[in-house]
């Protein structure tokens, strides 16, 4: 697996908000996080809500500066891209977010979100030349064009709109996917339609950074895994280790809390559970096997 | 029986003419009974859930009725209501964040909450004190004002407060949903402490979220487009559901385990009919994969095992030829729904 290039590095990736009615405090949203994403396989970034997850996924999009480690595409420091550049790297890297409704404006019809990424990267391509590639990539992700074009969103499903946004995305022909809880608003019965197209997606070579809260649908559809825990990670690696064999206690804690289909709360084994609220002390990675990182309170490094 | 419910039936009211979104439900609720309600965004669950308590200005009340411990409720008049809200009914909302005043401290709009229903303050305070130590929070919360809480701990007091005057059926409106799983299972468990101490007789627990209602609820009643689709003991409906729309939506649901690469889960295709005008018989019958003639008409909602309802033409077309083996028939259904499923 190491062989597959490298799309994304986050290396030692912190994020410290000023809060307080002068920014007098500060705020750690994201403490030294490091990990990477590779062509053809699903990441999962899992953590509670205030564990920082999202912050990760706006400052790898530049929707929010980063304060302090590095943050590298295709081996080029993103932090810092400008005008130009920044406007290429956006045709590699975009995001899709949590709710399909406020990412659309209501009063203009739903497949303007093509019409923008042709003024603002295909200027020069036909009206039937860009209509076929419209038309293709809406089938790559399942909907059928004329069910969806030249409709307005509030006629369309949240999962007909979400995969809109995804067809959008891949018009750009990206190399990474930016996916921030982009089922939890769907429903059950369309919901894993939309986490199966993310499977599709990556066997035709997309990295895709997958950022929920749902520890079931990180497990479903990715290689890899990373548990944030206030703005840490505390267990990383392949996701079978991760969820086979966990280490953290915070990581088993979860799982614990987690509701299963088949197996009550009350049945299931709670032993070397630890609780979720456990005294915050500095802790780094340590490698315990093969792609699998645990974070140990003074271990090495 | 604390609650019976008949073929209940609220509209709402919008320009276009009346949405059907809640069409006929007919069910009871056993004394004790912690029933959830499962089925997704726009199918009626939380028209059904709020109609028992309030009915919003845009909802109109058609035909039906609702009884709870031998007494009808007047659902269609909002005055009438006030009676039994709190005392008899009452209601956890979806939303913990913006059901407490922001303005007030939370001690002080318990008070005027209750004096608004009169009921002496300083007589239930006793018991509003032990169970937030019994919920797990600091009395110094009564002092503060809701921002200073977390979700979970709203979620919690809000729960407090709805149960205080021990009422007889509680609904709670996706409680969990907003919660982390952390939390999430901590407010599930109190929905079963509160019905083991008789803090409430028997709980309505509306989600999307069917594995929540797995590890709490007795029975789940499942909805489809404004009708009733399935109700059976949670273990029935989890292990061997009968309804074509159960069937395939209990098999879409991903766990812990389950991987892409492994087993592929598949959606439902299609969604689910307009409710302004919806079709005639069975309103699952342009996504099912068994559909046949007779599901142009309605189906009825009848019980083809004791606590097993289900309106569905096939699973009653099967019962009538094999009465016997109904149980094995079913299992043996699911099986094969797997594999219809799998080669869309």
């Amino acid at each position: 697996m190491s062989e597959t290039p490298e799309l994304l590095r986050l290396a030692g990736c912190t994020k410290v908000y000023r809060v307080g009615a002068f920014g007098a405090k500060r705020l750690t949203a994201v403490r030294d996080v490091t990990f990477d994403v590779r062509a053809g396989e699903v990441v999962s970034l899992i953590g509670e809500s205030g564990s920082g997850k999202s912050t990760i996924g706006r400052m790898i999009l530049r929707l929010s500066p980063i304060t302090g480690g590095t943050i590298t595409f295709e081996g080029t420091d993103i932090t810092t891209l400008e005008g130009a550049a920044l406007k290429s790297y956006y045709a590699d890297v975009q995001g899709v977010f949590q709710d399909p409704f406020s990412s659309y404006n209501p009063i203009f019809k739903a497949d303007r979100v093509f019409k923008l990424i042709r003024e603002e990267y295909f200027p020069a391509v036909g009206g039937s030349e860009w209509r076929a590639k419209v038309e293709a990539s809406l089938e790559a992700v399942g909907l059928n064009p004329p069910d969806v074009l030249g409709k307005y969103p509030h006629q369309l499903s949240g999962g007909q709109l979400q995969r809109l946004l995804i067809a959008r995305a891949l018009l750009l022909d990206i190399k990474l996917l930016v996916a921030d809880e982009i089922i939890s608003m769907l429903d059950a019965s369309t919901r894993i339609d939309v986490l199966n197209l993310l499977g599709e997606l990556k066997s035709r070579g997309l990295g895709i950074l997958f950022i929920t809260h749902d520890l079931s649908l990180g497990n479903y559809i990715s290689e890899r895994t990373v548990i944030l825990r206030r703005g840490a990670v505390v267990e990383s690696g392949a996701t079978a280790k991760v969820f086979g064999n966990p280490q953290h206690p915070y990581t088993r804690a979860l799982l614990a809390a987690v509701p299963h289909l088949h197996t009550k709360w009350s049945a299931a084994s709670t032993n070397g559970a630890g609780t979720l609220e456990e005294a915050d002390e500095p802790a780094s990675l340590v490698e315990i096997d093969d792609d699998h990182f645990v974070a140990i309170a003074g271990g090495a490094g | 029986m604390s609650l019976r419910v008949d073929n209940l039936k609220v509209y709402y009211r919008t320009l276009a003419g009346d949405v059907k979104a809640l069409d006929g439900a007919t069910f009871d609720l056993k004394d004790g009974e912690i029933m959830g309600l499962a089925g997704e965004s726009g199918c009626g669950k939380s028209t059904l859930g709020k109609s028992l308590i309030r009915l919003d200005g845009r909802m109109r009340y058609v035909e039906g009725s609702v009884e709870l411990d031998g007494t009808e409720l007047p659902i269609w008049d909002a005055e009438a209501m006030n009676r039994f809200r709190f005392k008899q009914v009452s209601i956890v909302p979806q939303y913990a964040m913006s059901a407490l005043n922001p303005t007030r401290k939370i001690g002080k709009m318990v008070k005027e909450l209750l004096r608004s229903r009169g009921v002496e303050h300083d007589s239930v305070l006793p018991e509003l004190r032990r169970r937030l130590e019994l919920v797990g929070l600091s009395q110094d919360v009564l002092g503060m004002y809701p921002i200073e809480l977390s979700g979970g701990m709203k979620q919690r007091m809000v729960m407090v407060i709805s149960t205080l005057l021990d009422p007889s059926l509680l609904i709670a409106d996706e409680i969990t949903s907003a919660l982390d799983v952390s939390s999430q299972k901590a407010v599930a468990e109190m929905l079963v402490e509160f019905r083991e101490r008789e803090f409430v007789k028997s709980t309505i627990v509306i989600t999307h979220d069917i594995s929540v209602l797995y590890q709490i609820a007795d029975t789940i009643l499942v909805m489809y487009a404004g009708k009733l689709a399935e109700k059976a003991p949670a273990d029935a409906i989890i292990h061997r559901p009968r309804h074509p729309y159960t069937q395939l939506l209990i098999s879409s649901l991903p766990e812990v385990g389950v991987r892409y690469e492994e087993k592929k889960l598949v959606g439902i295709p299609g969604r689910p009919p307009g409710l302004l005008d919806p079709p005639v018989g069975c309103r699952f019958r342009d996504r099912c994969p068994f559909a046949f003639d007779r599901c142009h008409e309605e189906p009825p909602f009848v019980e083809v095992e004791p606590g097993h309802s289900v309106a569905c033409w096939k699973v009653a077309a099967e019962q009538s030829s094999s009465p016997t083996t109904g149980r094995e028939a079913g299992a043996a259904e699911s099986g094969t729904i797997a594999v219809a499923g799998g080669a869309q």
